[in-house]
C-alpha cells in the first residue's frame, strides 16, 4: 500500500484493518455454522430425503440434487423445508 | 497410561506433518517411548519428512490386512532412539483403513508405547475420521487465516460428536490450539489474526505458537524433523509445546514482534 493510498484511507477514516474484518467475518459465520450443527440435522434427514426422492420420482422425473431437504431454527421453530426444483418443460404440464 | 494424540486441522497445508515428525520427536526426546502413525492413504508424506523414505517396506494397510506383523511394519527413526515410524500405504484403497483394523492396532501398540501420535490426512473423509476416532487428545494445527480457522472449528465439531470418546459418552477429547506459521510482525501491522482472536473464536487452550520460518523448508529439504535444527524458532517453539503437553509450566514465545533496531527502522527491510 503506496503513502498515497494509506493517506486517502486516513482521510476517508476507512482505517479497517483486514485482521479486524477477518474476525468479525469469522465470528459470523462460524455462530451460523455452529448453531446448524448443534441443532443437530437428525440422523433421519438422509433417510428422509431418500424417501421423499423416491415418492416424487414416481410421479415426476427429478435429478437427485433437484431436491433438498433441510431443518432450520427460527427463533422457537424448527423448520423443515423441502425444496424440490421441478424440471422445466414439465413444470404446469 | 498409553496416550493417543491425533494432529489435525481440516484444512491441508498448515503444518500436520511437520508438526506430527516434530511433536513425535519431542515426546521421544522427553523418554516416552513414542510411535507416529501416517493416516494419508495414497499421498503419503510423513516418512519424506522424517527423513525414512527409503526404509520404507511394508505400510498400515498390509498390518490391518493380516500380511506382516506390526513389528515388521513399524520403522525406527534415525534420529531418535525412543521413536518408531508407521508407514501410510501410497498405492491401496483408501477405505482399506478399516476402523476395526485401525483399533486393533493402536490397541496393540498402547502394549509397547506411551503415546501414539496420528498424523491426520487433509480434509473430513474416511482417513480424518480414522485418524482422530480413537484419539484421547488433539493437536488442532491453525494457521492465522480465515479458512482455516473455519475448518478448525469444523474439525473441533466432528471430534466432539464423531470420536470414539463421543460417541460412547467417555471424558471428551482433550484439544489443544497450536497456530503455526505465526508473523507477529504482520500481526502487529493488522493484517493478520493474532493469537488472542484465534483463541477466542475456536474457545479451545492454547498449547502454542510457531512462528513462520524458513527454517521448516530446509528441514523438510534434508528430511530432518523441524525440532532438530540447533538455533532455530521453530525446533525451540516446537520444544516449547511438547513441555506443555508434558505438563511443564513454559511461558508463550514467539507471540510479539522483536523491536527493529534504529537503523532498520531507518532503512527498512523486513
Amino acid at each position: 500500500m503506496s503513502l498515497i493510498d494509506n493517506l486517502l484511507d486516513y482521510l476517508r477514516g476507512d482505517t479497517k484493518k483486514t485482521a479486524v474484518v477477518a474476525k468479525e467475518r469469522l465470528q459470523i459465520i462460524l455462530a451460523h455454522e455452529r448453531a446448524g450443527r448443534n441443532a443437530s440435522s437428525p440422523d433421519y434427514l438422509p433417510a428422509l430425503q431418500e424417501e421423499l426422492l423416491a415418492v416424487i420420482a414416481k410421479y415426476i422425473h427429478v435429478e437427485r440434487d433437484m431436491i433438498k431437504v433441510q431443518l432450520e431454527k427460527h427463533g422457537e421453530y424448527d423448520v423443515l423445508e423441502l425444496n424440490v426444483m421441478l424440471p422445466e418443460d414439465k413444470r404446469g404440464a | 497410561m498409553p496416550k493417543v494424540i491425533v494432529v489435525t486441522s481440516g484444512k491441508g497445508g498448515v503444518g500436520k506433518t511437520t508438526t506430527s515428525a516434530s511433536f513425535s520427536s519431542g515426546l521421544a526426546l522427553r523418554g516416552n517411548k513414542t510411535v507416529v502413525i501416517d493416516f494419508d492413504v495414497g499421498l503419503r508424506n510423513l516418512d519424506l519428512i522424517m527423513g525414512c523414505e527409503r526404509r520404507v517396506v511394508y505400510d498400515i494397510i498390509n498390518v490391518i490386512n493380516g500380511e506382516v506383523t506390526l513389528k515388521q511394519a513399524l520403522i525406527k527413526d534415525k534420529h531418535c532412539d525412543n521413536l518408531y515410524v508407521l508407514p501410510a500405504s501410497q498405492t491401496r484403497d483408501k477405505d482399506a483403513l478399516s476402523l476395526e483394523g485401525v483399533g486393533r492396532i493402536i490397541d496393540e501398540l498402547k502394549e509397547g508405547f506411551d503415546c501414539i501420535v496420528c498424523d491426520s490426512p487433509a480434509g473430513i473423509e474416511h482417513g480424518a475420521f480414522s485418524a482422530m476416532y480413537y484419539a484421547d487428545e488433539a493437536l488442532i494445527v491453525t494457521n492465522p487465516e480465515v479458512s482455516s480457522v473455519r475448518d478448525s472449528d469444523r474439525i473441533l465439531g466432528i471430534l466432539a460428536a464423531k470420536s470414539k470418546r463421543a460417541t460412547e459418552g467417555a471424558e471428551p477429547v482433550k484439544e489443544h490450539l497450536l497456530v503455526t506459521r505465526y508473523d507477529p510482525k504482520r500481526v502487529a501491522a493488522g493484517e493478520m489474526l493474532s493469537v488472542d482472536d484465534i483463541q477466542e473464536i475456536l474457545r479451545i487452550p492454547l498449547i502454542g505458537v510457531i512462528p513462520e520460518s524458513e527454517a521448516v523448508l530446509q528441514a523438510s529439504n534434508s528430511g530432518t524433523p523441524a525440532i532438530h535444527l540447533e538455533k532455530s524458532d521453530v525446533a525451540e517453539a516446537y520444544r516449547d509445546v511438547v513441555a506443555r503437553f508434558m505438563g511443564d509450566d513454559v511461558p508463550m514465545r514467539f507471540t510479539t514482534a522483536e523491536k527493529a533496531g534504529f537503523l532498520k527502522r531507518l532503512f527498512g527491510g523486513r
